[in-house]
């Protein structure tokens, strides 16, 4: 059956200041895939990353030319940045508990959007919690300091943090690069774990990783998109010879 | 999840932002304000009295008939006072800069610097009382004058609370120089003095100008401390031994009693623009040389 | 010519430097123990409590000292919410343009603005042209203005310490950028917003100048009854008995000095407390 386009990237230029970061970079998003983006340091992986929920907004000299749709909207001309955030949690590189406890960061974006009521909030805690199969090892210290939990636990803890706004999309900037092979197998087990529900990108530096996790692969040089593909053909028989040069560990 | 964020919260959003802006562009609007005011109490003196007397005129008598209102003595008291006190804070102020930054053992450091802070922390009147008994019979026993209230022990006095600006700015100036700098020169073989006297001193200069800049602000903006020991006299000094008025001081010692709308009044506010613009002056250079500092 | 050696020459410049230190040091401790020694026994429950009496010889200062915490308390309500929203505008909204390049020069130019000229433009702005008189309210306000640069240096310096992580994971949630300053920026540099302000109020507390006109009187046989009457205050109160009283008594001067210090000092002990306590607790 083929999948829906969830996200569609359309001639996608970013510039900071006068560099530009990505060029020209067509690209769609099936509903309910996980696709790896890979490449290596400034490839323009993560711009593309906070190019689609407009954290960039915040950088004054970023300026954005071409079009992104999300379910055929537009996400620069008719979304609200912060409505446009909700549908699209991101988990970034470090863990990045607030100073919280662990109750309070999962229920730091329920309350946001104003939900107040103490019943309701407690179910979102658990369900976000146990979809990011953390709930077992944090059930009975929810109000212990979030920062006092391990690195692997933390960022499990932030997946479930983005989980409790019912995203439909989860976007993940290198989301284990400071984490052991243990930690980080358990993030990648919840990833695909969330397959069934969640569209996500996975920028990854580790292609072992994108191989490991994603159906389809990405692979951005210098700002460009150079080949994307299904995950076993970009890592067996890739057309572009810089694909293969990367994918192989030749350079990157 | 449906959005139970209700629509009214992005209209109170808004109007917060519009707050936050306008909070955040009142300092400019504070800045002209006090000059708009200043400028519009000022400026009628000039109805009935000459720019060019006020400027130039070389008697302060506002009470007599008829009345002069001579700037010149006023600005000389204020520089006679103002340049006594920056040449004896200045060298006091870097030594002590440099044994606080470079020198002191870490604990020295801090009770030195906590020190330095609480004398900050010292209200000018009361610096001023004590100037007022201790300061001013000293001077006058040591100079044997005929009175302390004189210039000088003004000087002293205001070096004295220049210190924590002067000292604080320049320790932090000479504290941000890196440490490759420091220890490249030690590395070399230079002596601790003579890192400092090389290396550290001339990297830190732009702070240490900046530092000498608000110390000069901070000395003749100074009011109370000075109304207090200078002892008054509006003529134009021939010595720092002698008793002078600053503009700061006419000013809190004469608005009581002028008449408002009178032209003393008035003559008062332009003393205030006069003040106004030298202490602009002073920060746009301090200012400059703080930017420069950060640059490097 | 002798040569010294740079053994020499640095133990001789650093000779130098202790005497520098030392003579900036040891009159500060001796202006110390000078007012308490002498302002100690002026200490009773009289000289707090009571009013002045025969012309500030006798008596207590306690209108001055409830002056002093009225004017303390006015610049508070008005400088603090200015203060903070302004450091909020220039920490999270402003960009690098000519505007802040404005304000951020209005800002150094506000806190280097002579403390008497503040004294004038408070008469000529809120005492005569707004008609608020020589009161609470025009002495406050003129205050205020003041302290506004110390205060907004101090949040805008307390709220850039926040993690700029911290604002993205929050944005990331989907919450707005108000949104996001008030649950999280905000609370994690509220203790340095605080001891900023506490500070910037410390010396407010001991301004004589700018209320020298505004609101200060010379005596009050009552307390002031609303924020558009006068009130005494104790910078004030120790000037006048300082050097207009003759013939007055050392001990009630120093015992002044002596509790607007311990005022002040009790202001900055608690700002360097609230820091400290906060930076134990700090996380990341």
């Amino acid at each position: 059956m083929e999948k829906k386009k969830k996200i569609e990237i359309r001639d996608l230029s970013v510039l900071y200041g006068g560099e530009e970061a990505l060029r020209h970079v067509n690209l769609d998003i099936l509903e309910r895939e996980i696709m790896s983006v890979i490449g290596p340091a400034n490839s323009g992986k993560t711009s593309l990353l906070r190019t689609l929920n407009r954290l960039n907004d915040r950088v004054s000299n970023a300026k954005v030319r071409g079009e992104i749709l999300i379910d055929g909207q537009s996400v620069y001309k008719k979304i609200l940045p912060d409505v446009l955030r909700r549908r699209m949690g991101m988990i970034f590189a470090l863990p990045i508990p607030l100073p919280l406890s662990i109750y309070d960061n999962i229920a730091y974006g329920p309350r946001v959007h104003g939900i107040h009521q103490k019943s309701v909030l407690d179910r979102k805690v658990e369900e976000s919690l146990q979809e990011a199969f953390l709930w077992d090892e944090v059930k009975d210290r929810l109000n212990l300091p979030a920062m006092k939990l391990s690195g692997g636990q933390q960022q499990r803890l932030c997946i479930a943090r983005a989980l409790a706004v019912e995203p439909e999309i989860i976007l993940y900037d290198e989301p284990c690069s400071g984490l052991d092979p243990l930690s980080t197998a358990k993030v990648e087990e919840t990833m695909v774990r969330l397959k069934s529900r969640y569209t996500q990108i996975l920028v990854t530096n580790n292609t072992k990783q994108a191989a490991r996790v994603g159906e389809r692969t990405a692979f951005f040089l210098m700002g460009e998109l150079v080949e994307v593909d299904a995950t076993d053909k970009i890592f067996t028989v890739p057309t572009d010879k810089r694909t293969e040069d990367y994918v192989s560990g030749r350079f990157g | 999840m449906e959005s139970a964020r209700k629509p009214w919260n992005r209209a109170l959003e808004f109007l917060i932002e519009r707050a936050i802006f306008f909070a955040g562009i009142i300092s400019i609007f504070f800045v002209i304000l006090i000059f708009v005011f200043l400028l519009k109490e000022g400026v009628s003196l000039l109805k009935t009295y000459p720019l060019k007397d006020f400027i130039f005129g070389q008697k302060w008598y506002p009470i007599s008939e008829p009345p002069s209102f001579g700037v010149v003595p006023l600005l000389l008291g204020s520089l006679a006072v103002t340049m006594g006190a920056i040449v004896i804070a200045v060298p006091l102020g870097m030594g002590a800069a440099i044994y606080i930054a470079v020198v002191a053992p870490g604990w020295l450091k801090e009770i030195l610097k906590a020190t330095v802070e609480f004398l900050a922390a010292i209200p000018s009147i009361v610096l001023g009382f004590i100037g007022l008994v201790t300061l001013v019979p000293l001077v006058k026993q040591v100079f044997h004058l005929t009175t302390g209230l004189t210039a000088i022990s003004g000087s002293i006095m205001l070096a004295f609370m220049a210190m924590p600006t002067i000292v604080s700015m320049m320790e932090d100036a000479l504290t941000a120089v890196p440490r490759s700098y420091r220890e490249g020169a030690i590395a070399m073989g230079a002596t601790k003095w003579q890192m400092i006297w090389r290396v550290l001193l001339p990297a830190a200069s732009s702070g240490m100008l900046a530092a000498i800049m608000l110390g000069i602000g901070r000395v003749i903006g100074e009011t109370m401390a000075v109304l207090m020991i200078t002892g008054n006299a509006a003529r134009i000094p021939t010595s720092l031994f002698q008793p002078v008025r600053t503009m700061t001081a006419t000013i809190a010692a004469e608005m009581g009693e002028a008449v408002q709308g009178s032209d003393h009044y008035f003559a008062l506010f332009a003393i205030g623009i006069v003040l106004f613009i030298i202490t602009f002056l002073i920060n746009l250079a301090a200012g400059f040389f703080i930017g420069r500092a950060h640059h490097k | 010519m002798i040569r010294i050696s740079a053994k020499w020459t640095e133990r001789i410049a650093f000779f130098f430097l202790l005497v520098s230190t030392l003579i900036i040091i040891i009159p500060v401790i001796l202006i110390t123990v000078m007012i308490i020694q002498k302002g100690l026994p002026a200490m009773n429950l009289e000289f707090l409590t009571e009013s002045p009496r025969l012309g500030m010889r006798a008596g207590g200062i306690f209108p001055a000292i409830l002056g002093t915490v009225y004017l303390v308390l006015g610049t508070m309500v008005f400088a603090l919410p200015i203060g903070i929203l302004a450091a909020i505008y220039l920490s999270e909204y402003a960009r690098d343009n000519w505007l802040t390049r404005a304000i951020d020069l209005a800002i150094v130019n506000l806190a280097g603005v002579p403390s008497v000229v503040y004294g004038l433009f408070g008469l000529g702005l809120f005492v005569i042209f707004l008609n608020f008189g020589t009161s609470i309210l025009a002495g406050s306000l003129t205050l205020a203005i003041m302290s506004l640069p110390v205060i907004i240096t101090a949040s805008r310096e307390a709220l850039g310490t926040v993690p700029q992580s911290f604002r993205e994971v929050s944005l990331a949630l989907g919450a707005t950028r108000w949104q996001t300053i008030r649950r999280v920026v905000l609370p994690n540099a509220l203790p340095g917003i605080m001891t900023g302000t506490v500070l910037a109020l410390s010396r407010a507390a001991g301004e004589t100048a700018p209320i020298l006109f505004t609101v200060a009187a010379f005596y009050l046989p009552k307390l002031p009854q609303s924020v558009f009457d006068q009130c005494m205050a104790l910078p004030y109160h120790l000037y006048v008995i300082a050097t207009q009283v003759p013939k007055i008594k050392p001990h009630v001067q120093y015992g002044t000095a002596l509790v607007l210090i311990v005022m002040v000092l009790v202001m900055n002990l608690s700002a360097i407390l609230i820091r400290a306590h906060f930076r134990k607790k700090k996380h990341w």
